[in-house]
Parts: C-alpha cells; sequence; structure tokens
C-alpha cells in the first residue's frame, strides 16, 4: 500500500499529575513536507517535539494517543529500539546552538559520532563524510573546522553544525524547535533558506516548531495552531494566511506585523545628544598583561534624541547598541566624547565628566527598561518595594509614605495592572506583567528619557504588542523620549520617528523611519531589511 | 601557554611571603624567643645568662625586625625576621629538638607518607566517581534514596571511629591484617591493606555525594539532550559525555590536593604507626617541637601552592574553552 | 551560691537570643514562612531539627553556672557546676575506683587481694554505688532493669501525652482562627510526637536507671561514662556552633567585598584567603594553640579556677577556628556576589543611583542567605567531628574538659587492654555520631528547598 505519510500523531494526550498539558492533538506530517506548529510560550508544541522523539522528562505522562512513524507506532517500542530510531530517522535540532553541543568536544567528532552509532563507520571513513555534510551546510574550511570546538564557531555556524549532525545519517523527518530564535536576523535568513534547500534536495519532512509567523509564512506548506495544549486551526499555508477562521489565529496574524503607521515628524528640542561616543575596553594578554588591543565597542557614534520622540536604534548581536545604553547611564565608562543632556535655561550638561555625586540628581530623568523580565525584578522584593526604590533613592515627590502609597497604585493603573499586585511577588506574576512592573518602576521617578534595552525581545506577539501600545500611550501623555534599542526591523514604524542603524559600534546610516525603511542607503541596511522574513516585507514596503 | 605558567609562578611569590610572614608571626613574636627559651629549660631556674646561651645556640640571638647595632642594610637584614626566612626559603629547616637535621628527616619520611596516601587518593577517586556514575543513572530510584541515606550516615562517622572499629576487627579479632607498622618493599604491602581501606571507605560517604552533585548538574544541560536525541544509550551519554564535561570542576577540587598527599594523612599514620610526615608533625606538635612545626607549615604550603598552579595547567590543558583563547 | 558565668556560657546564650531573633524574622515574613514550612514537612527534617534542639537543650542547661564553696558536702574538686551538674549530682558523687562495664555490678578488671590467711587472690571487686536497693544480687538485676525500664516508658507516656494536649490545644486555637479552611498542609506533627517520645523514654530510663547503676559503664578514674557524654555534649555544641558564629561576619564582608567592587579590593581579598588556605589547616591551628598555650602558660595568674581556665582554652579554641575558616564560605559568596551583580535588578538599583551598601544590602545579601544557611549547617557537623581529631592531636580542648574527643583519646590509649574497653569509646561515638547526622540531615533539608536545583 502507498504510504504517503511520514508520520501521524493520533489523539495524543500528555499529563504532568492531574494537569492535561496537551489535549487530544492529532496531525500528520507527508513526504518533504514542511509542517509549522506554532503557539506562543506554554501552549505545548516543544512538548510535542520532544513526544514524538521520547525524550519528555520523567514527570510528564503520556496518556493516550500514538505517534506512528511509517506504520511504527514509536509508543510501543522500548528503549533500545527508540534509541535506533532517534538521530537516524528521526532527527532533531534545538534552539540554542550556544549549548547544544558539548564544549570539550571537537565539533566534528559530535557528528561523527552519530555515524559511528548508527551506521558502524569507521574513523577515517566517518571522519570524510563529516567534512562532506560541512560543505553540504555550508560551512567553510570544512576541513579544518572539524577539529574546531565549539566556542570557536559562531552561533549561525553553531546551527549549522546541528543540522549537518542531524542530516547525517539521512532521517526522513527531521523537528527543528525554534532553530532560529537566538540568531541574529541576517544568520536566520541564511540558515532558513540552508533547511529549504536541503528539503528540495532529499525529500526531507521538517516539523517547525516556532512563534514567528514571519518565518511560518517563509517556510511553511502546512501550519497548525497550538493554544493551550489544543491544535486550534490547521491548515494549508495559502489558505491559512488568507483565510484564518478561528479568532485568536486572526488575532496572532494580527499582531504579528506591527502596525505600519509611520509617526509624524514633528520638529522638536534636543534632549540628549551624543557626540563621536566612544567606549573602547582593553584586551590584557602576556607576562604582565599588557593592554594588546580595544575592543571598540562603541566607536565614534554621533545621536540626538529629541524630546517627545523615539530614535529606535537597530543592530544585530555585537553592534554596540546595548553599551550606548550603559554609556549614557554613566554605568560603564566612556573613552572618549561626549554625553550632552539638555537642561532647561541654561546650557547642556556633558554626562561624561560628571561624577557619580553629580550624576545621581540627574538620574531621575533619564531610565532603564530591561529585556529579561525575569531577571529584572528583584525576586524577594514585593511590588511595592521595587517601585518605590527609585522614589526613596533620588528624592522624588513626596517623601511621606501614604502619599507614596497612591502615587505607587496609581503608576500600577496607569500600566494596566491592578492596585492589589502591590504586595505580590514578582514570581507570580507572567512575562508580559512584569514587564508593566518594571516599566512602572521607571516611571515613579518621573523621568523624561527611558532607554529601552530589547523590552519586547523576550515576549509572546500578543504580549509584545500590548506593551508596545502602553508605552506609546505614554510617551503621548508625559511627552516621554525614547530610546529603543532593538534587533527586531518590524516593530520600528509602530514605535519609532528616527532610526539609526549600528555596526560594528559605528552608526552606518540613520534618518526617519520612512527614509530608512523605504529609501536605505547603506548596503549593510539594505542587507538587514531584505533578511526580514517575507511577511514582514510585504507589509513593510505596501 | 609558557607565559601563562611564569606568571602564575609569578604570583606564588607573594603568597609565600605572606605564609612566611604570618609563621614567623605565629612562632616568633608571639612567643618570643625569651620565652621560648624559658619553657625549654624550665621557668624556674633560668638565669639571663642561660637564656642568651639558649639563643646563640640557636642563632635567636638576633632583634626581630631592626637591629641598631649594625650599619645601613644591615639593620634590616641582621635581624631575626630576614634571617630566619632566608632559612625557610632555601629550605635550611635547621634542627630538631633532638638534634637531627629536619631537612633529612623530611626527605626520609615522605616516602612511606606517599606509601599510604597515593593509593588511597587514586582507588577513592576511582571508586567515587564511579559509584557517582552508577548513582546518576539510576538517580531517582529508591536505589538512589537509600543509598544516598547511607552515605550521609557514612560521612557523619567520625574517622577515629572508622580507624579504631578497623583496628579492632581487621586486627584484632580476625588477625586479617598487622594491626599496625611499616616496612619497605613488597612484604610492607600488607601493612598497607588497613590504611588503605579504611581510608577509602571513610571518604566514600561525601565522595559519592560531592560527584554525584556535579555530574547532576551537567545532565541537566543542553549538550546532554542533543546526545539523547542522536540516540545514545543513557550509558553512553554518562560516560562519553557527561564524564567529560565534569571533569573539569572536578578537577579544580582534586588535583590542588595531589601535592600534599606527601603531607601524609596526620591520623592515619599516628594510628597505624607509620614512619611517614604526618606522625612526624603530630609528634612535633605534642612535643611542642617548634623547628619541625615551622618546617612543616611551609612545607606544607609551598606544596598547597604548587597544586594550586598545577591545577591551573590542568585546566587549561583540558578545558578548550580557556586552551585556545 | 552565686550565679558566674563563663565567657562561653554567654555566647552560647547570645546564640539562643540570635536564634530567636531569627525565628521571629521568619515567621513574621510571609514568603519566609512558606519556605520554612516546606523544610519541616519532611518527616526527617522533623526528626533532625528535634534531636539538634534536645542536644541544644542540654548545652544551654549545662551552660548556667554557680559557683561552689568547697565543704565537707561537696567532696567533688569542682568550683563551678552548671544546671545540669545540680540535676546530675548523684552520678558526680557516684565516682568508682576504676573500669567497670555497664550495667556490671564488678569493677572490669581482677585486682590483686591477700584474704585473711594471707594468701594472694584475684578478685573482682564490688562497685561501691551500684545496685544498693537490691543488695547487689546479681540475679535480681534483669527483674530490676526491666521493672525501671517500665515505669520509665510510663512517666514517658504521661509526659509526651501532657505535651501533646498543650499543643492540641495551641493548634486547634489556630486553626479555629484561620476563618477559611485553607488548604494549608500540616506538618508530620505525628513523627514529631513520636520522636520527642523515644527521646523522652531515652531520656527518663537513662536517669532512673543511673541511680542504681552505670548504665555507660565507668572510665579508666571511675567517671560514669553516661556523664562525661552529657557534659561534652556542650563542648561540641559550643565547638560547631560559636565557631561558625565568629567566623560569619568575616567571610561575609570579605566575601561581598571581593565580589561587589572587584578591582583591588578582590585582589587583595583573594590574596588573603589564599594565603591563610595554603598553611595545612591543622597544622595553622596546632600553631595557633601552641603558641596560646605557651601564653597561657607563662601568665598563669590570668585565670581563676580550673574550669575557667579549661573555659578560656575552649574559648580561645573557638576563635583560632573561626579565623581560619572562613576561607571556603568567603570563596563562595565572592563567587555568587559576582554572579548576582550581573543580574538586571542590580543594573536597575545602580541607575537608581543607589549607594553600593545598600544595594549589597537590598539586593544582594537575601540572594546569598540560602548560601549561608547551608554552610553554617554543614560547617557544625563539621567542626564536631574535627574537635574529636584535634583532642588526639592534642591540640583540642583542655585535657579537664568534658568532650567526645577526650573521651576517645583516653579509651584509645587504653584499646590494648585484654578484654576490650569499649564502652567509652562506644559512647562518645555514637553521641557524637547522632549529633552529626541529624544536623547533615536537617542541611540537605534546609538546602534543597532553598536551592532547588540543586536535586533535579
Amino acid at each position: 500500500m502507498f504510504e504517503s505519510t511520514v508520520l501521524s500523531v493520533q489523539n495524543l494526550v500528555l499529563n504532568i499529575g492531574e494537569n492535561r498539558l496537551i489535549d487530544d492533538i492529532s496531525f500528520e506530517i507527508k513526504p518533504a513536507e514542511i509542517f509549522a506548529l506554532v503557539g506562543e510560550s506554554g501552549s505545548g508544541k516543544s512538548l510535542t517535539s520532544l513526544a514524538i522523539m521520547r525524550l519528555l522528562p520523567e514527570v510528564i505522562t503520556v496518556d493516550s494517543g500514538n505517534i506512528v512513524l511509517h506504520q511504527q507506532n514509536l509508543f510501543e517500542l522500548p528503549e533500545y529500539q527508540m534509541q535506533k530510531v532517534r538521530g537516524k530517522q528521526v532527527a532533531m535540532i534545538f534552539q540554542e546552538p550556544m549549548t547544544s553541543l558539548n564544549p570539550v568536544m571537537k565539533v566534528g567528532d559530535q557528528v561523527a559520532e552519530v555515524l559511528k552509532l548508527h551506521l558502524g563507520l569507521r574513523n577515517s571513513t566517518a571522519r570524510d563524510k563529516v567534512v562532506s555534510l560541512f560543505e553540504e551546510v555550508g560551512i567553510p574550511q570544512a576541513e579544518e573546522r572539524y577539529d574546531w570546538y565549539p566556542h570557536q564557531l559562531s552561533g549561525g555556524q553553531k546551527q549549522r553544525v546541528m543540522i549537518a549532525m542531524a542530516l547525517a545519517c539521512e532521517p526522513e523527518l527531521l523537528i527543528a524547535d525554534e532553530p532560529t530564535t537566538a540568531l541574529d536576523v541576517t544568520i536566520q535568513a541564511q540558515v532558513l533558506e540552508l533547511l529549504k534547500s536541503i528539503r528540495d534536495k532529499r525529500g526531507l519532512s521538517i516539523l517547525f516548531i516556532t512563534h514567528d509567523m514571519g518565518v511560518v509564512y517563509e517556510m511553511a506548506d502546512t501550519v497548525a495552531v497550538m493554544k493551550q495544549g489544543k491544535i486550534i486551526e490547521q491548515a494549508e499555508k495559502q489558505k491559512f494566511f488568507n483565510e484564518a477562521s478561528h479568532p485568536y489565529t486572526q488575532k496572532l496574524l494580527q499582531d504579528a506585523v506591527p502596525k505600519q503607521i509611520l509617526k509624524p515628524q514633528l520638529d522638536s528640542t534636543k534632549l540628549l545628544e551624543l557626540n563621536d561616543l566612544k567606549v573602547h575596553f582593553p584586551i590584557k594578554k602576556g607576562l604582565f598583561q599588557r593592554t594588546v588591543g580595544m575592543v571598540k565597542a562603541v566607536d565614534g557614534v554621533s545621536l540626538i534624541i529629541e524630546k517627545g520622540q523615539t530614535l529606535a536604534l537597530v543592530g544585530e548581536s555585537g553592534s554596540g547598541k546595548s553599551t550606548i545604553g550603559q554609556a549614557i547611564l554613566k554605568l560603564v565608562n566612556t573613552t572618549d566624547g561626549k554625553v550632552s543632556y539638555a537642561n532647561p535655561d541654561s546650557e547642556a550638561i556633558n554626562l561624561t565628566d560628571l561624577s557619580e555625586r553629580q550624576m545621581k540628581p540627574l538620574r531621575k530623568k533619564i531610565q532603564v527598561i530591561f529585556q529579561d523580565p525575569f531577571s529584572a525584578l528583584n525576586p524577594r522584593m514585593t511590588v511595592s518595594e521595587i517601585i518605590r526604590e527609585g522614589m526613596v533613592s533620588l528624592k522624588v515627590g513626596s517623601q511621606n509614605r501614604q502619599d507614596q502609597d497612591n502615587r505607587i497604585d496609581e503608576l500600577l493603573n496607569q500600566v494596566g495592572l491592578e492596585v492589589d499586585f502591590k504586595h505580590r511577588y514578582p514570581h507570580e506574576f507572567s512575562g508580559g506583567q512584569r514587564q508593566r512592573i518594571g516599566i512602572a518602576r521607571a516611571l515613579a521617578v518621573e523621568p523624561e528619557l527611558i532607554i529601552c534595552d530589547e523590552p519586547t525581545s523576550a515576549l509572546d506577539v500578543t504580549v509584545r504588542a500590548q506593551v508596545l501600545e502602553l508605552l506609546e500611550s505614554l510617551q503621548k501623555q508625559y511627552q516621554l523620549s525614547y530610546l529603543f534599542i532593538t534587533h527586531d526591523l518590524s516593530i520600528i514604524p509602530a514605535i519609532a520617528h528616527k532610526v539609526a542603524v549600528m555596526q560594528n559600534g559605528k552608526v552606518v546610516e540613520q534618518g526617519t523611519v520612512e527614509q530608512i525603511m523605504h529609501n536605505p542607503q547603506h548596503k549593510y541596511t539594505q542587507k538587514l531589511l531584505s533578511s526580514a522574513p517575507e511577511l514582514i516585507r510585504k507589509v513593510m514596503f505596501a | 601557554m609558557f607565559a601563562y605558567i611564569i606568571r602564575r609562578l609569578l604570583f606564588a611569590v607573594p603568597i609565600l611571603i605572606g605564609v612566611n610572614v604570618i609563621t614567623f608571626a605565629l612562632f616568633f613574636m608571639v612567643n618570643t624567643p625569651d620565652d621560648m627559651a624559658r619553657a625549654q629549660l624550665g621557668a624556674k631556674q633560668t638565669t639571663p645568662a642561660m637564656i642568651q646561651a639558649w639563643k646563640e645556640g640557636r642563632g635567636y640571638d638576633k632583634p626581630l625586625f631592626y637591629n641598631q647595632n649594625s650599619s645601613g642594610l644591615n639593620q634590616i637584614s641582621d635581624t631575626l625576621f630576614v634571617q630566619e626566612s632566608l632559612k625557610l626559603f632555601s629550605f635550611d629547616f635547621g634542627q630538631s629538638d633532638s638534634g637531627r637535621q629536619i631537612s633529612s628527616d623530611i626527605y626520609e619520611r615522605m616516602w612511606p607518607s606517599l606509601a599510604i596516601a597515593l593509593p588511597t587518593f587514586i582507588i577513592g577517586l576511582v571508586t567515587n566517581i564511579a559509584l557517582a556514575l552508577l548513582i546518576v543513572l539510576f538517580r531517582g530510584s529508591t536505589l538512589d534514596r537509600v543509598t544516598m541515606g547511607v552515605a550521609v550516615a557514612i560521612m557523619s562517622i567520625s574517622g577515629l571511629f572508622y580507624i579504631i572499629a578497623g583496628q579492632v576487627l581487621f586486627s584484632k579479632t580476625w588477625h586479617w591484617v598487622p594491626i599496625s607498622g611499616y616496612a619497605e618493599g613488597i612484604d610492607g604491602l600488607k601493612f598497607l591493606i588497613l590504611p588503605v581501606f579504611i581510608g577509602v571507605f571513610a571518604g566514600i560517604g561525601a565522595g559519592i555525594r560531592w560527584y554525584r552533585s556535579i555530574f547532576l548538574e551537567e545532565i541537566n544541560k543542553d549538550y546532554v539532550r542533543t546526545a539523547r536525541a542522536k540516540g545514545l544509550s543513557e550509558i553512553k551519554v554518562l560516560f562519553g559525555h557527561v564524564l567529560q564535561n565534569g571533569l573539569l570542576p572536578i578537577l579544580t577540587g582534586v588535583v590542588v590536593v595531589i601535592p600534599t598527599l606527601f603531607m601524609g594523612s596526620l591520623i592515619m599514620e599516628s594510628f597505624f604507626g607509620i614512619p611517614g610526615l604526618g606522625s612526624y608533625t603530630i609528634d612535633a606538635i605534642q612535643s611542642q617541637d617548634f623547628g619541625i612545626v615551622k618546617a612543616m607549615v611551609f612545607l606544607g604550603s609551598v606544596l598547597y601552592i604548587i597544586g594550586l598552579i598545577l591545577t591551573d595547567i590542568s585546566y587549561t590543558y583540558f578545558d578548550p574553552r580557556v586552551k585556545l583563547s | 551560691m552565686m550565679p558566674t558565668f563563663l565567657w562561653t556560657d554567654i555566647m552560647i546564650w547570645s546564640l539562643f537570643a540570635l536564634i530567636i531573633v531569627g525565628i521571629r524574622q521568619i515567621a513574621s515574613d510571609a514568603q519566609k514562612r512558606k519556605q520554612w514550612r516546606k523544610v519541616f514537612k519532611s518527616k526527617t527534617a522533623m526528626i533532625s531539627v528535634i534531636i539538634l534542639l534536645f542536644y541544644f537543650a542540654i548545652a544551654l542547661v549545662d551552660s548556667i553556672h554557680f559557683k561552689v564553696e568547697p565543704s565537707a558536702e561537696n567532696t567533688t574538686n569542682k568550683e563551678l557546676i552548671s544546671v545540669l551538674d545540680m540535676g546530675l549530682e548523684h552520678l558526680i558523687l557516684s565516682v568508682e575506683r576504676t573500669y567497670s562495664a555497664p550495667f556490671a555490678l564488678n569493677e572490669y578488671s581482677s585486682s590483686v587481694v591477700y584474704d585473711q590467711s594471707g594468701n594472694v587472690q584475684q578478685v573482682y571487686l564490688p562497685l561501691k554505688n551500684v545496685a544498693t536497693h537490691i543488695n547487689m544480687d546479681q540475679s535480681l538485676v534483669a527483674y530490676d532493669v526491666l521493672t525501671q525500664t517500665g515505669w520509665a516508658f510510663l512517666i514517658a507516656l504521661i509526659v509526651m501525652s501532657f505535651l501533646i494536649l498543650i499543643h492540641g490545644y495551641f493548634r486547634f486555637k489556630e486553626i479555629a482562627l484561620r476563618q477559611s479552611s485553607s488548604k494549608v498542609e500540616g506538618l508530620p506533627w505525628s513523627v514529631a510526637y513520636i520522636t520527642l517520645f523515644i527521646l523522652i523514654f531515652i531520656g527518663t530510663w537513662f536517669y532512673l536507671l543511673s541511680f542504681d547503676y552505670h548504665v555507660l559503664g565507668t572510665n579508666k578514674v571511675g567517671e560514669d561514662v553516661l556523664y562525661q557524654s552529657l557534659k561534652s555534649i556542650r563542648t561540641g555544641v559550643l565547638i560547631g556552633g560559636l565557631t561558625t558564629i565568629v567566623m560569619l561576619p568575616l567571610a561575609l564582608v570579605l566575601g561581598i567585598s571581593a565580589g561587589y567592587f572587584k578591582g583591588w579590593i578582590d585582589d587583595v581579598i583573594q590574596y588573603l584567603y589564599t594565603t591563610l588556605n595554603s598553611i595545612p589547616g591543622v597544622l595553622l591551628i596546632a600553631a595557633a594553640v601552641l603558641v596560646m598555650q605557651s601564653i597561657m602558660s607563662t601568665h598563669a595568674d590570668w585565670f581563676g579556677s580550673t574550669e575557667e581556665r579549661a573555659d578560656m582554652r575552649l574559648l580561645f579554641l573557638i576563635l583560632i577556628l573561626g579565623m581560619t575558616s572562613w576561607t571556603g564560605l568567603c570563596r563562595l559568596l565572592r563567587a555568587e556576589t559576582l554572579k548576582i551583580s550581573q543580574i538586571e535588578y542590580v543594573t536597575a538599583a545602580k541607575a537608581f543611583g543607589l549607594n553600593p551598601f545598600t544595594i549589597i544590602r537590598r539586593h544582594i545579601m537575601p540572594n546569598l542567605v540560602h548560601l549561608i544557611l547551608i554552610a553554617l549547617v554543614l560547617d557544625f557537623s563539621g567542626l564536631v567531628l574535627a574537635e574529636a581529631v584535634l583532642s588526639y592531636v592534642g591540640v583540642g580542648v583542655d585535657p579537664t574538659m568534658p568532650s567526645w574527643g577526650n573521651m576517645i583519646n583516653q579509651a584509645r590509649l587504653e584499646m590494648a587492654r585484654e578484654p576490650m574497653v569499649w564502652w567509652s569509646l562506644l559512647s562518645a561515638f555514637i553521641f557524637m555520631f547522632v549529633l552529626v547526622l541529624a544536623a547533615n540531615l536537617f542541611a540537605d533539608r534546609v538546602q534543597w528547598v532553598l536551592n532547588p536545583r540543586s536535586e533535579k
């Protein structure tokens, strides 16, 4: 009988103790099909992939259901036979290339290991095969790189090694669990391209797990959406994107592409100006730790942030964008250049010249919100203590405790949280709520400028939209300026007035959003824009 | 790499100087040579002349830090501090109270110490790691819980008990091995069996727990998940991946101990009559022979510092992240 | 009889006060209360804590001293007696000549005795203070012991029931106060009751029988072994508990400073603890103790009674141990502080212009508490075991001060005797083992709760 299904998940139910984690899901993957499983965090998509590989943590049990790979029910296999399936018929690549490879083993050996295990190849044959695999996945100087260790490779290269490892025994199904989420956008584009070409060449089926709709649009043949352990919608790609029926799916699609309405360009006063800012870190080597060179994190950057407006600072990892934020906040020492802050009625103050004591009264004007909501709040302080801290330290507002309590209530309301949250501890809240608390904390001292260091990168797409909306309304209300640091191009039109693009510590291009998005001059900017997923590009340049 | 070693050696110098200062402070400042003489000669009948003679005999008749009687640079160098420090650094330990040369005593006695300490160390290390890996294989099971309970009990029992009980049981009652003593060569092996066995057994409790926690920490990491996804069996994952990575934190704790093996275990040697450095030290402490105690303190420090340097070097050798930076 | 307080007495009562303060702090904070409830939900933790409390209570009772005038009634050589001594007075007074086995009626080894006709006999002399109520009749001993066991059991039952009633009353009040039937999981009180009952039973049993027998035998000079073991508890608890208190401020200040301020401060502190660590531990302690002994002998006039001198020596030993053992915890705190300094909420605090000490106090210290607690409890058991070794080497507590180390040392010297005298050794080891095991098990549980990633 002609069996046209590679993998069939049938009525899968997973439990942890009494609670249901996955509630009766079913889907099928055909040969050479890229099947995208989309969902937000906690939806159960990663668990599904682990269930297929039978790598679930012990506390999670399979209550019922079947997973059939080419007529073989994987749940009926004893463990030692399942080990023959893993890595050979079904292979998996993971999200964090940094930690997914054994740090003390050569990358070549790690790929060879799977060849020796399943195909019984000897050392020299295995080595040759590994080198050819490396070439196939686009790792330059493959012969040499065999002997390298993971820490010597970049994120993108590590992911390519993982892909080579997965492909080594020519599996029929590749499970990719958010393989590009941790990568820069230009690298992401390359890796996605690679996966598609491999699918074309080998007829490989891919189960692609992600939360990023742009990537789905790029890659998928069929899409299924998961929410709280259930598949709520499943369709072929075009039908999915054009005729989604479930309200949750529609909301996901809507939030996936932030609104692209350009903001009006107003004339405004200068608030903060960076003048040829340099932040260099010394590299010390040798017998007496002489400084042999400098890491030029920020190398001559000039920017202007205007009152009530947002400047988006865009760049990939290592571009120096976060360091600029730290330099403005005087959390890191500036090597050269000026950071001029506007002073009403008098001349601008150069922040780099100030001592910490002199800086303290100015700190209430410049605040910060962070990327990781889970480490931004002290787990042992209540919400009200967290918000109160700045008010007390910088002597903002009444120092009377009751007045402060009232103000805290006010702030919580403003960021959309309930007043009785203030006696709770951070671990009781979701990522989005914690980010709001972080915003309330920054607002408490009545700042004029807020450094937003990738505040939405760690959030789900729906939550991201809400937080951006909140930041927008606060800006309007208080005439706040934002330095919005991000690597995500798609949200820029939603929040920014002006954009500066950074690469290797330098600003390569800056201008209004319209100028940069629709008429980029610099090669790097163009590359960034063209690497964005098609879904975003379609809408951005409409 | 070479520069790195040189740098680590240079760091050792201030530490040795620091140890020297502390040793000097302990032995000469709090308890002045006058006091020492009085204690040695007996408090009652000492005349200043006898004290002076005693001090001259040992070269202690110089002032501590500053010698007004000399001139120029000698004012600093012709002092007790400099004199004693130089002696220490050149490993001239002088004579013990019984008149023997301490340096030669040390050289003679370090081999018996090693004869006990080295086998205990190696066998203990291998046993503990093997058992810990096995336990990690069975983690979460009843066997795991029972073993951990037994491990806590083993480490809660005083080492002295193991020695005494061991001697009573294996020597006195069952006559399997001699109760104490030492001999060179093959005949001497029978004297080593009980101390080594007890040494290994007493250390199993704490050892398994420590290694187990290291391996457990590794086994929850991402690269182990990748290894399993490749189809490796749990045993191959443990021995092929977890062990390699677990060795790195193990190195820090283990290598530093190796040079100090020469010092010998004070208790073991004393109970088993092994003529090693450990019993040498204990005897010196009990007879208040400051000369020997001073020498052992300095020697111990030097060996420990060598251990630290060895640890750093082994790290650079075994951890590719350090080797290639 | 005037109350006198030795230095170590003051310290142990201060420790007690500190613990009370700590408990009240925990009780007043909802989050901490929850955590500690979790700790005690474990049966082993509950049992361990009760055992630890028992030991600590004995140590406290032994730490209130009174000056006694030498008089006709006071036939001992003591000048200071504690409240514990008062309760065990019969044991102090019932000194024999030499060794005797547990529950024996005669001495352990035979002595030479001339009988009426001038011939030499090897006879086991009867003990002086034993079984007088049954006229030293060997055949009645078993029955007598059994009867007394029964009494002990009954008394323990009555006392325990009383305690359960009182406790039940408080619990009932507490449940009534809580309005809703909140699903707060109960603590394993039944296990606690059983443990406490067993402890009271054993205690009563020992106490009752101690009037008529030497339950654990006597040592070389005829002292009752049970008495020695009980008195050693104070020494062990003091060394374990107080040393950690002495070393804590050092380790805290230096460790946090090194990790937070980095730079040259870090270099200096690392230099300090590397240097100190290089010196072999036992040798450093031994050297310091030797020096201290030297000082004490040349200035003998500083000290009053024998007990006071022995106590001073204990105090100095604690100080020396504290000064030499801070390096381990210091390293841990430094590493953890380095890690925490990088976390974003510390950056946020810096952006608020908070001064370093406030940041340390508010953001870093609370996140170090679990490390400190675990180190404290683990070090406690290590130190109790170390005391035995130090006494053996000769640099432990004064030989006149009762301690398990001294008991072992003295007994060991007689090990070659045939047949072997085992009860002194075994008693010391068992008392030590129970304390150390309880501490280790408790430490394990605390570590698991406060730092869950250690045991997934």
